[in-house]
């Protein structure tokens, strides 16, 4: 389902003196549906930067990412648009939401976008935050004024309501209890049943053992050491 | 698939000034593109050559129009381009009073709309009209007060029911949230995500708030002294700015 292949990136600071960074090079790795990988490495080995270049959030200088039938690496800004709205999920370690949004309209605007019937994704949504236990009272409150943990859960709430064939996971269990990080690790792994090729960071060993299939240490990408 | 608008090389010059140059573009059905740039590097200068208020003196802008496909907006005949002005397009501006009828009611200003084009049962432009208030949340008790006598917050909103009401197909804002404070730039923003996913709209935003585009559009161009300078995926130009200006602008942006 991901297929990449020695993709490379750095970054200039033009502002900086027009210094070069470059932050990864001959990275490969490929995802089968229903498989979990697990991106190790330390701080700053680029971790997060691969997960950001899969997206298409940071371009990608050379090589190819390929998504399906999707090259990422040198798609149009309209076909990862819709990448992201019917293939690939993503969740991000810090929820970003319009301010005044409800937590509910949040969770459900995935199916929305999909073309599913409102009353049909609000039950999605509200299955969702039940199930992770997001107390009722807050389902029509803006999620900017919540608990880390419990952004962190709305923000999983949403990554999981539509059923993406490709998901990427950033840190999905960092600043939950243990119980509500079972509960996210038992949907990763229906996900996982379900099909869905997941790359995922985890800083919590445990539950990387748990789900993860494979293990990828990022480290061997990065490009010598940084001056 | 067709794109909804074409852009093609189009440039404006004020005398030897550039007012935007080498301006080329594709934007497609429900596509929302910013336009980011610092004032005077000819975001409002393209925004309006793109709208036919301005004539460029360089390039075509092409639109899909109902009946006949892609035509050049700039070589059609005037009633052609109003006619589009009326039904396919809408253009929100920056300050409600240009956009708005301040001696007219409010339900006046929305039905003004359906009428020029050629609604004329009353009773369903003032059902309508009360419609279109609500979407914007203005309360059917208001509909017979003129705009003066609305907040600024509320004319921004009773300018774009004005606009939305005939079911255009392309929105040209030119900074919808500029001049209104933080609270009532996120009810606005809210507001128009809304639409623009309900109805299919296409957009094009003006705005030099980073936080804006970021919420609202699905890409972004930059421009600098006419010039488009970067283009792509809003997050990605945000995230992972090439230029060197887009990055001294991402940069500069105060984190709160």
């Amino acid at each position: 389902m991901i297929s990449i292949e020695n993709i490379s990136k750095s970054f200039v600071l033009h502002n900086q003196g027009g210094v070069e960074i470059p932050v990864m090079r001959g990275a490969s790795l490929t995802v089968a549906p229903g498989e979990c990988i697990a991106l190790t490495g330390a701080s700053g080995a680029g971790k997060s930067t691969l997960m950001r270049m899969i997206y298409g959030n940071y371009l990608t200088a050379s090589g190819r990412i390929m998504i399906g039938d999707l090259d990422v690496a040198c798609a149009a800004p309209r076909e990862i648009i819709a990448l992201r709205r019917n293939t690939l999920g993503y969740v991000s370690q810090f929820l970003r939401v319009v301010p005044r949004v409800s937590t509910l309209d949040v969770v459900s605007e995935p199916l929305l976008t999909t073309g599913t019937p409102c009353t049909q994704a609000l039950e999605t949504a509200q299955e969702l935050l039940a199930r992770l236990n997001i107390s009722e009272r807050l389902w029509s409150l803006s999620p900017t004024t919540f608990s880390g943990g419990e952004q962190q859960r709305v923000n999983i709430a949403r990554g999981f309501a539509y059923p993406y064939p490709a998901l990427l996971l950033d840190e999905p269990t960092a600043s939950l209890d243990p119980k509500n990080r079972a509960i996210v690790l038992a949907m990763i792994t229906e996900a996982k049943a379900c099909g869905a090729a997941i790359i995922g960071i985890f800083h919590d060993a445990a539950a990387r053992d748990e789900v993860c299939d494979r293990q990828l240490d990022v480290g061997q990408f990065t490009p010598g050491t940084m001056v | 698939m067709t794109p909804l608008l074409q852009v093609e090389n189009v440039a404006k010059f004020y005398g030897a000034r550039i007012g935007c140059t080498d301006v080329s573009f594709n934007l497609y059905p429900g596509e929302v593109m910013g336009i980011v740039g610092e004032s005077g590097s000819g975001k409002s200068t393209l925004l309006n050559c793109l709208a036919g208020h301005l004539v460029p003196d360089r390039g075509a802008v092409r639109f899909d129009t109902r009946a006949e496909g892609l035509r050049d907006t700039i070589t059609m005949s005037e009633p052609e381009r109003r006619m589009l002005g009326r039904t396919d397009w809408a253009f929100v501006h920056q300050h409600a009073r240009d956009g708005l009828r301040m001696n007219v009611s409010a339900g006046g200003n929305v039905g003004e709309r359906l009428m020029a084009v050629n609604a004329r049962h009353y009773g369903k432009i003032r059902a309508s009209a009360i419609d279109w208030l609500g979407r914007v949340e203005i309360t059917e008790d208001r509909i017979d007060d003129r705009p003066t006598a609305f907040s600024g917050g509320m004319q921004q909103r009773l300018q774009i029911a004005r606009n939305l009401v005939t079911g255009p197909r392309l929105v040209f804002m030119d900074e919808p949230t500029g001049g209104l404070d933080v609270s009532v730039q996120a009810r606005l923003l809210d507001l128009l995500r809304g639409l623009v996913r309900e109805m299919g709209l296409s957009a094009i935003i003006v705005t030099h708030d980073l936080a804006v585009v970021r919420l609202l559009a699905d890409r972004l161009m930059v421009m600098k002294d006419g010039h488009v300078i970067e283009a792509g995926l809003t997050d990605q130009v945000l995230d992972d700015p090439q230029h060197a200006y887009t990055q001294l602008l991402v940069s500069s942006v105060l984190q709160v």
